[in-house]
Parts: structure tokens; C-alpha cells; sequence
């Protein structure tokens, strides 16, 4: 198995902590990819409309770079950018009339059939890596941290790209046992941060932001962990304007996923970018002598 | 309020366009309501999902005109795993948005966006954003 890793826009700048953080962790897992040498932004979000098929190419064509360096999977971190190369990819698999329109639009490009397989890192490591094998490499376990899982929309939803059930997903509190956090199970683990109507309408996305914080806070959560830099800034760069707009509203240390798991794995800390984390999340590390003072 | 319906407030040629353009059949919504508990925004939207999919059966033209429902949906795709008939009722707010986006109407304006706002904000929030709401 050969895998490609496609890194999308945020992650060279604002969510770089993602990024470094993911890479660390899986060259202690022994898991080799190389990113794309060419790649382009996806889209972010996944055309909706049937009559719109330009806004496809973008994601194809970063597919089929990765289809030309030979790699037979390409590996996201970016949930939404997971979302959009996997529906692109379903589309190009599933649907020949469309297939063949846009095959016939990119003629400067090989056709392409949906023949490479999209996955995210972390049903990557459930799948091909397995949990117990993690559970092996675990050296710093995460004590005291009592995490609640978010997932946000894009890596459940639609069922099609779905990398757990839609609306009982188990993979991140599996991921968190195995690295030694408590799980905090909160019914808003599925529930939409507001993600781009942070543009069209703040307002409504930061109440809806602070309902799902205040939701892992009452359940005994001290952390949060993520994977999608757009949740990540929803709520967590957010979290000063929650304070002050409502009453009793308290911070809540926000992680990437990966962070977590290059931590546990025994990663050295600077490699991990926390500096783009807020300055509670650092501080939750350090009480619990996860990263050095 | 009561509905007016009439050849003069409903257009056939509204509710085909949504459903040229989003592909779904809203014909097959019963009204259950189920959209309208999935969804993460009721508290900002004057016209909840499971109404907006009545009005656009109808092809209510005022009604639909005064819904800020598609302008707030997030697409966070809640309504569509739950809905028992298999809609897929985010495409059915993607079209409401396209046919004003397709006149050229913005629903915001990127050159309105702060300077911090730009430096802070997420290359994916600005790229989904200007996607969903500007032309």
C-alpha cells in the first residue's frame, strides 16, 4: 500500500499543529506517506447541487496527482477536506454520466474513475493499524485528562464518507481509552459547531459553539478533543468572546486529536506546535506532566 | 398566519427549479418534522426545515422570499441521516441559495471582512463561506 498524504490550506499555516502534530505520530507508528508534490485547495465544502459540477475538478484533480505518484490511498487530516476528496471521489466511482462530463472538462488530465481510496488518519490507524498495536506504542498515557471526543459533521456525515456510525460513533472515545484519557460522553459530540456561518452569522455560530462546550463541561470534561481546524476556531479561538458574552461560560483546553496522540506516543512536545493551541490547553499538559514546564 | 394559496402566490416554475437544481424529489417529504429537531440552528431560523420543505412543495414564492433558513443552514448534513423519506434536504438549501447567488446577489461581502478578522480566521472557514454565500 502505497499513501499519499494530501494536506489542504490550513494546514501549512493556522492549523499547523494538526499537521505536525499527525506527522510525528505516525512516523512513530512506522507509517510512511509522503505529501502530494502537487496539490491544490479542495473546495472546503462539497457542491451540493446537482447542476454544479465545476466545483468538483478542484478535489479530482488533487486526486489524480495522487493517483500519478503511484499511491493507491490518500491520507486527509483536515476533516473537511476528507469530506470533499472522498464525496468527489464517490461521485467519480459511482456515477458515469457525471464521471464522463468531467473526464471530458479536465481533458489536459488522465481520466479518472475513483480508483484511489480516501481515508482520515484516524479510521486510517482503526483499519490498517488496529488499537491493541497502539495501545503497544502508548508510552505517556494520558492520566488525568478527561477528555470529550468531538467529531463535528464532515467525518460522520453523510453516511456515504462516514468514518463511524452517524449517530453513535464510538472511534474517538476508543482512540482516547488507548491512549489512557478518561472519555467524557456528551450528547453534543455530533452536533454541528456553525462551522462557515461564522461569516454569514457569528452570532448564531458562537451560541451554538458555547452550547456544545458548555454540554462537554457539565458532563466533567477538563479537555476537548478535535480534528477540524474550522471547529478548532469555532470553539476554541471563540472561546474569549464566549466568556464574555455569556454569563458563567468558563474555557475549556481545545486539542487536535493528533496532538493528543503524539503526546502519548511519547512525541517531543515542540514538534507539536502548542503554541497555536490556547495558552489553557498548554497548561492542562503541564499540571499532568505530560510536557515538560 | 394562514397561507394564502392561489394561482398569484404559488409558482410551478419555483418548485421546479428547486428541484432542477438540487436533484431531489420534495415530493416525497410527509411533514414529520424531523429535520426541524435534528437541526443545530432553530434558535436563528424563522422558518424551520420541515415548513420550508411545505412552502417548497407549493412553491410559496413570498414565504420561501422571507425564509432566512438557507442563508443559516451550516450544512451540517443532521437533517439528511435522520430524514425517514431519504431526502437530501441540505441540496434542497443549496438550490434556495443558488437561485439568488445566481443572479449575482452576495449574501455577504468578502471586502467587508476586518483585516484581523482575515489574518485570524481559518483559509477553510473563508473558502466554505465565500462558497455558500457569495456568488
Amino acid at each position: 500500500m502505497k499513501i499519499a498524504y494530501y494536506p489542504g490550506c490550513t494546514l501549512k499555516t493556522k492549523a499547523r499543529n494538526l499537521e505536525t502534530s499527525a506527522l510525528e505520530a505516525l512516523k512513530v507508528l512506522g507509517i510512511e506517506c509522503e505529501e502530494l508534490p502537487r496539490w491544490n485547495c479542495c473546495g472546503a465544502v462539497y457542491s451540493l447541487a446537482d447542476d454544479d459540477l465545476i466545483h468538483i475538478v478542484a478535489p479530482v484533480r488533487d486526486l489524480v496527482r495522487a493517483k500519478e505518484t503511484g499511491a493507491d490511498t490518500v491520507l486527509t487530516l483536515c476533516s473537511m477536506c476528507y469530506n470533499t476528496l472522498a464525496r468527489a471521489n464517490d461521485l467519480m466511482k459511482n456515477d458515469e454520466e457525471k464521471r464522463n462530463t468531467i473526464n471530458a472538462f479536465m481533458d489536459e488530465e488522465p481520466d479518472y474513475f475513483g480508483d484511489v481510496k480516501v481515508v482520515h488518519i484516524l479510521d486510517y490507524i482503526r483499519d490498517e493499524y488496529g488499537f491493541d498495536k497502539l495501545a503497544e506504542k502508548v508510552t505517556k498515557p494520558l492520566n488525568g485528562i478527561k477528555v470529550a471526543p468531538y467529531y463535528g459533521c464532515t467525518l460522520l456525515r453523510p453516511r456515504e464518507v462516514a468514518v463511524d456510525k452517524s449517530d453513535q460513533p464510538e472511534l474517538f472515545q476508543k482512540l482516547m481509552t488507548t491512549l489512557g484519557a478518561e472519555v467524557v460522553d456528551f450528547p453534543s459530540k455530533t452536533t454541528c459547531c456553525g462551522t462557515y456561518q461564522v461569516l454569514g452569522n457569528p452570532e448564531a455560530a458562537l451560541d451554538i459553539s458555547h452550547g456544545i462546550l458548555s454540554d462537554a463541561t457539565k458532563h466533567g470534561a477538563n479537555a476537548m478533543a478535535l480534528v477540524c481546524p474550522l471547529c478548532d476556531y469555532n470553539l476554541g479561538k471563540r472561546q474569549d468572546e464566549m466568556v464574555t458574552k455569556f454569563e458563567g461560560a468558563t474555557e475549556l483546553p481545545i486539542y487536535y486529536v493528533t496532538q493528543l496522540l503524539a503526546v502519548a506516543l511519547g512525541v517531543d512536545p515542540s514538534a507539536c506546535d502548542f503554541e497555536l493551541n490556547r495558552e489553557s490547553s498548554v497548561k492542562l499538559l503541564k499540571e499532568h506532566n505530560l510536557i515538560s514546564a | 398566519m394562514p397561507l394564502k394559496i392561489s394561482p398569484r402566490t404559488v409558482s410551478e416554475q419555483l418548485r421546479k427549479k428547486i428541484v432542477e437544481i438540487s436533484g431531489e424529489d420534495i415530493g416525497k417529504c410527509y411533514q414529520c418534522g424531523t429535520c426541524s429537531g435534528s437541526c443545530p440552528m432553530t434558535d436563528h431560523i424563522n422558518v424551520f426545515p420541515r415548513k420550508l420543505m411545505a412552502l417548497a412543495q407549493l412553491g410559496h414564492v413570498e414565504s420561501l422570499a422571507e425564509a432566512n433558513t438557507p442563508w443559516v443552514c451550516a450544512s451540517c448534513h443532521a437533517c439528511m441521516v435522520r430524514c425517514p423519506r431519504g431526502i437530501d434536504i441540505p441540496k434542497v438549501m443549496e438550490a434556495f441559495r443558488l437561485l439568488q447567488l445566481r443572479q449575482n446577489v452576495n449574501q455577504i461581502e468578502p471586502s467587508n471582512l476586518q483585516p484581523e478578522e482575515i489574518v485570524n480566521l481559518p483559509q477553510i472557514a473563508m473558502v466554505s463561506g465565500f462558497r455558500k454565500l457569495t456568488s
